[in-house]
């Protein structure tokens, strides 16, 4: 197996039954749980895949589940970061991990007759019928109230629902189910060219388009053997930034939305709108898509290089100006101080990504320990903070506004400085029958997102998004202690999800 | 408390459309056209039909048609036949029928989308430009007779997030909608119009026809972006279908991935001009001043510098 390796690491194959030991003694040893993957092999058999990121690199631990199989021995015992994965597998694949100890289905309730989707195995599927009838309440007795939430939900949001369970003065309870808006992501990929593949990479997380499909190119270039040009990486880090910001002052808004902070919040979107014409002006598309193409880059940003430069420090002087205050103003800072905490032991025994992980200790960022695009030659300054409350993961934000903009600024001088790459080729020519298997990442606002890929003959035989919102997301029950109702609005703000790239 | 000095708007422009022109709603491409080509250089544009992701382009008899309702606006067809396609800078992308978002290099499309409601002056065929104008000038009309507000019910059937972010940014003080008497409502029993992103997931459709079924007649039903109008990239796939037009009765469809805050306030003008003017609740439209003179197309327009 080693030689389908990403980046040289070591990528070793186990027996089926030692491979929840071998993740677990990995993850002791300091290593960062980061994913686990399910792959068609055919005929009928499948390969879990762990991922384990360390710095500089992301080897893995490959079982092949045989033909035939329809269990194997839970990881979730030995690393309980797992758990969502061993889910989303079992309902996907219909591969039972026993001894999991909350095997909940993940995914909506199917007819028993539906065959599992199993992404990568190619096999034509009939049109998908759920059960999407409310969540059954776990706790039934006197002074049990129940809280039902969506999946339709009171205001613009995206789909998901939630059960709040109070038990009287016991610790309430929170369940949520995210597949209401299972759009069968994976499926969909297959059979795609590449360069059609990175439209629907765009579209997985629509909001962190860029980052989706800057992973996405990766695993497709290294599979193909390809290098991108330096101005065609600085390019992507430039987008990748302003993506950040938008997403960062997207939740900066939803949290003053919550507080009741009407000036801030009038004042927030209306610095996010300012980013997002940024964007467009720099692309003709304000989510930066059509901007990542598998080789490169579709071209240059469509602005001088000082007018770019003058419009990030416009942007940076107002947003100063108004964060600065945001953040000095007691009754916002009230709201969020002590407010749904993770502590920094679970943070790090679940392997939290982005803001989330980095409000609570965990100072990884993928820009640094695996840099691609241009981070290694640009001035990367991250954030992290200890208290792992809504306020911790509020100041890592603003900090990284900041820190994005003068990114920008840097990748937008590299760019003046580099001029037009050779030729004027933006993108390198891609094999259009490459065959292999990769895996991509990238640093998106909400985290780290991995894309594994699997070219056959130019053509997707496999390519799962693995979002940072999907990680982050089974840890939000955690940040709940008390008081679900009053903190739920800026405990979802912080945690800055976006529901589309968890459900696939 | 310092929040109050920076004032609720100060030195914020509040976008003027429709009232105005809004010279940022034409700076990208809202959707992509046919140009007028002869039938000559159509003849060998099936590469351009295979190329596209979501076959949007056929090649017909007499030339090409194109589907607005299932581009994604990838602009791949522009890079490699700009002879018979070009990106369309407007963002009034939306009509009242499916139909419509299909146009042909034979009719030239572009008809006024308002047409069968009776706008002033609509005549198929007119050139874009003068349609533009007029469209906008009949939206004018229209807004300025509203006698009653507008309540909208958002629901998300499997949109990619981006649609949340587009429909969110209409309150913002630059669209500010609620300037033109159109509100977000949470609650479907007070709702006029069901705005619907998404490619409506197998999950999401039951809860979209208890919507859809909680509001109160009259109702619209407003198809937001590709995905609701076609499924986009996801038709074909397992868990959506292809949009949200086999579940409900759409009255307004609007393209785009995502469609821009322009484009959506264009449909839910389109939206509200279908619904009866409820007597009685008369509303004064737009008084409130611009804050600053505004030129369209002007750059520094858009990014006014916050005081
Ligand atoms: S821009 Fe639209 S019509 Fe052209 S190739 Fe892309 S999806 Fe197809």
């Amino acid at each position: 197996m080693s030689d389908l390796s990403s980046d040289g690491a070591t990528s070793r194959e186990l027996p089926l039954e030692d491979l929840a030991a071998a993740i677990g003694a990995a993850v002791r040893g300091g290593m960062r749980f980061a994913g686990l993957f399910a792959i068609p092999e055919p005929p009928g058999g499948t390969r879990l895949r762990a991922m384990l990121a360390e710095p500089g690199g992301l080897p893995s631990i490959d079982a092949l589940v045989p033909p035939g199989h329809h269990s194997y021995p839970a990881i979730t015992p030995s690393v309980p970061a797992a758990a969502w994965y061993e889910r989303e597998i079992r309902d996907l694949y219909g591969l039972h991990p026993s001894d999991h100890p909350r095997p909940d289905p993940l995914v909506l309730p199917r007819p028993a007759d539906y065959p599992p989707p199993r992404p990568g195995a190619g096999e034509a599927l009939p049109p998908l019928t759920v059960d999407s009838s409310p969540l059954p309440a776990h706790l039934v007795g006197p002074g049990v109230f129940t809280i039902a939430y969506g999946p339709v939900r009171s205001g613009v949001f995206e789909s998901v629902e939630y059960l709040v369970e109070t038990p009287g003065e016991e610790i309430p309870h929170l369940r949520s189910r995210v597949y209401h808006k299972h759009r069968g992501m994976e499926r969909r990929f297959e059979g795609m060219p590449p360069e059609d593949g990175v439209l629907m990479a765009e579209r997985a997380e629509g909001v962190a388009s860029v980052a989706h499909a800057t992973a996405f190119c990766q695993a497709v270039e290294d599979i193909a053997g390809v290098s991108i040009p330096r101005q065609a990486a600085l390019v992507r880090s430039l987008h990748g930034e302003l993506e950040r910001v938008a997403n960062h002052l997207d939740s900066v808004l939803r949290h003053t939305e919550a507080a009741g902070q009407a000036v801030a919040y009038s004042r927030m979107s209306y610095h996010k709108e300012r980013v997002m014409r940024l964007r467009a002006d720099l692309c003709s598309h304000r989510f930066g898509r059509g901007v990542v193409l598998p080789g490169g880059v579709s071209g240059p940003p469509l602005l001088r290089p000082g007018e770019l430069e003058g419009a990030i420090g416009e942007l940076e002087g107002a947003l100063r100006r108004d964060l600065e205050l945001l953040m000095s103003t007691p009754s916002f800072l009230d709201r969020l101080r002590g407010t749904g905490v993770i502590r920094v032991e679970k943070a790090a025994a679940h392997g939290a990504l982005g803001p989330v992980g980095r409000g609570s200790g965990q100072a990884e960022d993928v820009r640094r320990s695996r840099p691609y695009a241009a981070y290694a030659e640009l001035p990367l300054r991250t954030h992290h903070r200890d208290e792992g409350d809504v306020l911790a993961r509020q100041h890592v934000r603003v900090e990284e506004i900041f820190s994005a903009l003068d990114l920008a600024r840097h990748a937008a001088w590299a760019l003046e400085d580099a001029g037009e790459p050779p030729d004027g080729a933006w993108a390198s020519p891609v094999d259009p029958e490459a065959s292999g298997e990769s895996t991509g990442w990238a640093e998106a606002p909400q985290g780290e997102v991995l894309y594994l890929v699997r070219l056959h003959q130019g053509r997707l035989s496999r390519a799962k998004p693995r979002s940072a919102s999907f990680h982050n997301f089974a840890l939000f029950p955690d940040a709940f202690p008390k008081d679900i109702l009053t903190d739920f609005a800026f405990i979802e703000a912080s945690f800055g999800i976006s529901i589309a790239g968890v459900a696939g | 408390m310092p929040w109050i000095s920076r004032g609720l708007r100060g030195g914020i422009l509040t976008s003027r459309y429709p009232a105005q022109a809004d010279g940022y709603g034409e700076r990208w491409a809202g959707t992509i056209r046919l140009r007028h080509a002869g039938g000559g250089e159509a003849r060998d544009s099936t590469g351009l039909a295979v190329a596209c992701p979501t076959q949007a382009i056929a090649v017909t008899g007499d030339g090409l048609e194109l589907d607005r309702g299932r581009c994604v606006v990838c602009g791949r067809c522009v890079t490699l036949r700009p002879d018979l396609v070009e990106l369309d800078h407007a963002t009034e992308v939306g009509s009242l029928a499916r139909g419509d978002l299909v146009v042909s290099t034979g009719e030239q499309g572009d008809e006024d989308a308002c047409a069968p409601l009776g706008a002033p002056g609509a005549a198929p065929g007119s050139l874009p430009g003068d349609d533009l104008a007029r469209l906008r000038a009949s939206l004018e009309l229209r807004t300025r007779a509203l006698r009653r507000s507008v309540h909208v019910r958002h629901v998300d059937a499997g949109s990619d997030g981006s649609e949340e972010w587009e429909i969110a940014a209409l309150t913002n003080p630059v669209y500010d909608v609620q300037r033109l008497g159109i509100f977000f409502t949470a609650s479907p029993k007070h709702a006029d119009v069901l705005l619907v992103t998404g490619a409506a997931t197998a999950g999401m459709i039951g809860p979209l026809r208890q919507t859809y079924e909680a509001m109160p007649s009259p109702k619209v039903v407003i198809a937001a972006g590709t995905d609701a109008v076609s499924g986009g990239l996801l038709a074909g796939g397992y868990a959506t279908d292809g949009g949200i037009g086999s579940i409900l009765p759409v009255d307004v469809w609007i393209p785009g991935s995502p469609p821009s805050p322009f484009s959506l306030l264009h449909g839910i003008l389109l939206a509200v001009c279908l619904l009866p003017a409820a007597p009685g609740r008369n509303r004064s439209h737009d008084t409130r001043p611009a804050l600053v003179p505004h030129q369209p197309g002007d750059p520094s327009a858009t990014q006014g510098s916050p005081s």
